[in-house]
């Protein structure tokens, strides 16, 4: 375990490119058959502007954005999400965060939480608070 | 008891509160157990290259027994897929039906929390029971009058909670359309001329945003229309002169002349078109568009009223306002 999780630390921001064909991949990855997802023509009807990501794959993408820095010794314990506007396909999405608190326990080791925020051109994504604790090696 | 778009917030709450004391759903198995082919899929979509769910060696050095689910794939192993359907008993399906008849049509999801009490692992048979657990309502919102409703759904394996997600929705009526996204036949906003405020004229203008039509008022109480220069105001000791004052008209008035314009085009607007001066209650004479009468119909004399024509924003232009007179008492777009 590498990553310094004093509180206050950044983590490595990361963009993610929602082409058409992450959109899509990311919710048959997720068993998210609903149309908003894979077919442009319905969600045009549906009042949406293009296909958009799934809530799913959110929660994935955080997990990610975590464990990408946190390491494999990372166990999440909890992810919540404030959904904010959407991210339509053709849209780019910054994951910025921050350690804002750190608890030592006897049991599980350190138990971290991350402030995460997705970002993209029509504004906050998703706003999220992660926890996880670190196993010891 | 059924529910309408005509039934009340105390009606809807109370079919609500039937669905929370229902329970729990009964559990529901996943389709298939948690298995490797579906956990590649996910990994590979996500970018996700942390081994403890690909290599049973990694997944034992960072203290797993061997490759472990992504939590966050809680969810995914028991979506319904292409084809499935609700269950009778699922609360999400009860609750969505419920607002649906209430006229609430349109949703969006608002939180979604999940706490993970265990890593799961290839093999193991997940099962999904959902209740709902909170609805709070009605709502004003951005998007239009809602409810808020939150539905907790545990997955379990064997009698052991792996997982708990609670999943807040927004349950909406869309807010109508405003006048100006209906747009006015006739007139073309991409077009028109903007009104251009000057120190001068901006209370006014800024009145007429406001849905108020403001007339300049001297010192000594005369009102005058079109607006004069302020600067029969005194200086003030911060060198600026004083704001202009003025008194908010009924609107109502009744025209004292006017004109029907055939030609040339004017930008935005169709022809013909009438252009009244209108005589005030309060005295003054204001001129405008007549609106919503035919102009053989005009007469000197003919009561009007104002009415405030709202246009949205365009681009980086800001949303903007017209005023315009009709006929006293129809009831038309605007006001």
């Amino acid at each position: 375990m590498s990553a310094n999780t004093a509180v206050g630390t950044a983590l490595p921001p990361l963009t993610i490119e929602a082409t058409p064909t992450f959109v899509v991949a990311s919710a048959l990855a997720t068993r998210d058959f609903q149309d908003v997802h894979h077919d442009r023509d319905l969600a045009h009807q549906k009042g949406s502007k293009d296909i958009f990501v799934n809530i799913l794959t959110d929660t994935g993408l955080v997990e990610r954005f975590v464990t990408d820095w946190a390491g494999p010794r990372a166990r999440i314990a909890s992810i919540s999400l404030k959904l904010g506007v959407p991210w339509y396909a053709y849209d780019g999405l910054t994951f910025t965060g921050e350690v804002t608190e750190v608890e030592s326990t006897q049991v599980e080791g350190d138990r971290v939480t991350v402030a995460v925020t997705g970002t993209n051109s029509l504004g906050k994504h998703v706003i999220s608070t992660v926890v996880f604790t670190l196993q010891e090696a | 008891m059924s529910i309408t778009p005509e039934s009340t917030a105390d009606e809807i709450r109370s079919a609500a509160q039937e669905i929370i004391a229902s329970g729990a759903s009964a559990p529901k198995t996943g389709r298939d157990p948690i298995n490797r082919p579906m956990i590649h899929n996910w990994v590979e979509a996500m970018g996700d290259g942390n081994p403890i769910y690909v290599d049973d060696d990694a997944a034992r050095a960072a203290g797993h027994d061997g490759v472990v689910a992504p939590p966050a794939m809680a969810q995914v192993w028991t979506m319904r897929g292409l084809h499935g359907a609700r269950t009778d008993d699922d609360p999400l399906g009860r609750a969505s039906a419920l607002f649906d008849e209430a006229g609430f049509t349109s949703v969006v999801a608002t939180n979604c929390d999940t706490v993970y009490h265990r890593y799961t692992a290839p093999g193991e048979e997940v099962t999904l029971s959902a209740e709902l657990v909170d609805v709070v309502g009605p709502k004003q919102t951005a998007l239009g009058d809602g409810w808020f409703f939150t539905t907790r759904n545990t997955w379990s394996v064997g009698d052991e909670i792996v997982a708990e997600m609670n999943f807040r929705i927004l349950k909406f009526r869309p807010a109508a359309k405003s006048a100006a996204s209906d747009g006015y036949p006739d007139l073309d906003p991409a077009k028109l001329i903007r009104p251009s405020a000057s120190r001068d004229t901006a209370f006014f203008w800024d009145g007429v945003a406001a849905h108020e039509l403001r007339v300049q008022q001297l010192d000594d109480g005369a009102l005058r229309h079109p607006p004069i220069p302020a600067t029969w105001k005194s200086r003030g000791d911060d060198g600026e002169f004083g704001a202009t004052d003025y008194v908010v008209a009924s609107g109502r008035g009744s025209v004292y002349s006017h004109v029907v314009h055939h030609a040339p085009k004017v930008p935005g607007r169709s022809l013909p078109f009438v252009v009244a001066l209108v005589e005030l209650e309060e005295g003054v004479r204001m001129l405008g568009e007549l609106r919503d009468v035919e102009p053989g119909d005009v007469q000197i004399g003919m009561p009007v009223e104002v009415t405030f024509l709202d246009f949205d924003a365009d681009g980086d232009k800001p949303a903007w306002t017209l005023y315009a007179w009709r006929p006293a008492g129809t009831t038309g777009e605007g006001a």
